[in-house]
């Protein structure tokens, strides 16, 4: 990581981080699912002061046509961050660190989603980052699972995001983004909480072999409890009228 | 890169058959990487060079060293990019125009291979704090294409930069100006290595060929340092990890890593 010189203290001698959190605490996650009118699914998450909506259009047929594959359906991702999502304005062009996450956010969905049902087409995701504020990829990828769910498109499990980390020596669940620019580590995972699958994985920073297993338990701890908010956003939607599943 | 390979359903199962038998298409151990030679200084006019060959994979690497205005927030560090991108004569299906998105996920992972690992010592690289610092730029040019080039471009990178020689230079008038023939060792802390495995099936094999690469479920690529700790870390393709797996992968990364940063510091 950067280790940016900055003055923040990021954990104080009660082992409490800069925004009040414990080591192993997320921030507050909550997700609505179809919030859009258009998409045929939808969702809108706030993960800490992470906001993020995700629209799903799909499946369709594919432009340009050549990208259609007769044995399978193809799942195109898009992660985008409006200029006014972050501190200094940024240029709305893709930036390669976009054209990455798309890419790893995309890989880490394929695995959740029965593509071969639909050959032929295209299901796309559209993920739009209004406020970033450190995770944004996990909090994407959390949301546009919700948002395929709600689109109806058969999955074979939820993909949940939460990163883990390294400040101030200490091994700490769901980096934030002063953690993520004075820190030491940040290692974002997706999970699948009910095939026990890993499918997106990332780290910059140094970890020993010991922190690096740490890190992976506690972050699969903190995508199980992200998973129980994606449920539940879908129960509040589907079962709203009162119903039990 | 795997997206524009068509190979089919025939040769994956090929590939998985020999996997289950215990054995590899090319005839390899499921933990051993290709034959890798380095060549440094291929390049003279460059500050520091290596053709790296993995295999029938190749990448030249040339570092040049200039200097830049810092950024304003690390006015106190020197300036590190590394960049990587495929040849059109490396492979039939590599293009040419603006990069791809496995090309940019390429240039990205060798980066921050690099740069996470905290390779140089930025702090030594500074000509006058928030004016001038001096920037090593490190582009990969992947010359011929035969799988696996994560692992090319990151010993191709590595060789380069250790070798590499920093001009001198001096402030005048709040300008530096270049001391002909002077040079200085680069600030090395320590020697970042890549490991990519691919699973296939069940199995994870070690640095894989073009052919394993177009069939493979999923790869991932891990980099460790000179002490055998993490420092980077790209998951990719379509299919996930297990928790147990990670951790194999890890140690089976530090461990190859140890063996490949032998001959990159024999290299120099």
């Amino acid at each position: 990581m950067g280790g940016r010189d900055t003055d923040i203290v990021l954990l104080d001698e009660n082992g409490i981080r800069c925004d009040g959190r414990k080591v192993n605490e997320t921030r507050k996650v909550t997700i609505k699912a179809g919030v859009l009118k258009n998409a045929n699914g939808s969702a809108y998450i706030e993960f800490g002061d992470n906001k993020i909506l995700v629209g799903v259009y799909g499946p369709r047929d594919v432009h340009p046509k050549h990208m259609s594959d007769t044995d399978t359906g193809i799942l195109r991702c898009r992660y985008h961050m409006a200029p006014f999502s972050v501190g200094e304005r940024k240029n709305p062009a893709p930036s390669r660190r976009e054209v990455e996450i798309s890419k790893v956010i995309k890989e880490a969905l394929e695995p959740a989603v029965m593509l071969k049902e639909f050959p032929r087409t295209a299901v796309d995701v559209y993920m739009e980052v209004l406020q970033a504020d450190g995770g944004t990829r996990c909090a994407a990828l959390t949301g546009a699972s919700v948002a395929l769910a709600d689109a109806g498109i058969p999955m074979r499990d939820l993909v949940a995001g939460c990163a883990a980390g390294k400040a101030a020596d200490a091994v700490i669940l769901d980096v934030n983004n002063e953690e993520d620019q004075a820190g030491q580590a940040d290692l974002p995972i997706g999970y699948m909480p009910n095939l026990k699958k890993i499918t997106l994985l990332q780290l910059d920073g140094v970890l020993t072999p010991e922190e690096y297993k740490q890190c992976i338990e506690i972050g699969i701890d903190g995508c199980n409890q992200v998973y129980e908010i994606q449920k539940k956003a879908l129960q509040d939607k589907f079962f709203a009228s009162g119903e039990k599943q | 890169m795997s997206d524009g390979l068509i190979i089919d359903q025939l040769k994956k199962n090929q590939i998985l058959d020999l996997l289950k038998e215990g054995k590899r298409v090319d005839g390899r151990q499921f933990d051993e990487p290709r034959k890798l030679t380095i060549d440094i200084g291929v390049i003279p006019k460059a500050e520091g060079s290596a053709r790296a060959r993995l295999g029938d994979t190749e990448v030249v690497a040339g570092v040049k060293v200039q200097p830049e205005r810092p950024f304003p927030d690390t006015g106190d560090k020197g300036m590190l990019i590394c960049t990587a991108e495929i040849l059109p004569i490396a492979h039939p299906s590599a293009e040419t125009g603006p990069p791809q998105p496995p090309v940019v996920e390429l240039a990205r992972v060798t980066d921050r291979g690099i740069r996470e690992s905290g390779m140089l010592d930025m702090k030594q690289l500074v000509l006058e704090k928030d004016k001038s610092v001096i920037g090593v730029f490190c582009d990969n040019a992947v010359t011929d294409h035969d799988g696996n080039l994560f692992d090319a471009c990151s010993y191709a990178s590595t060789a380069a930069i250790n070798a590499c020689k920093i001009p001198k230079y001096e402030m005048q008038d709040e300008k530096p100006v270049k001391i002909e023939g002077e040079f200085t060792e680069p600030p090395i802390t320590t020697l970042p290595v890549s490991v990519t495995m691919a699973k296939i099936g069940d199995f994870i094999v070690v640095d894989p060929t073009i052919e394993e690469w177009g069939i493979m479920d999923a790869r991932i690529t891990i980099t460790s340092n000179s002490d055998g700790n993490v420092v980077a870390l790209q998951k990719g393709g379509s299919d996930g990890f297990t928790q147990e797996e990670l951790i194999k992968c890890a140690e089976l990364s530090v461990k190859v890593g140890s063996k490949i940063r032998e001959i990159i510091k024999q290299s120099k």
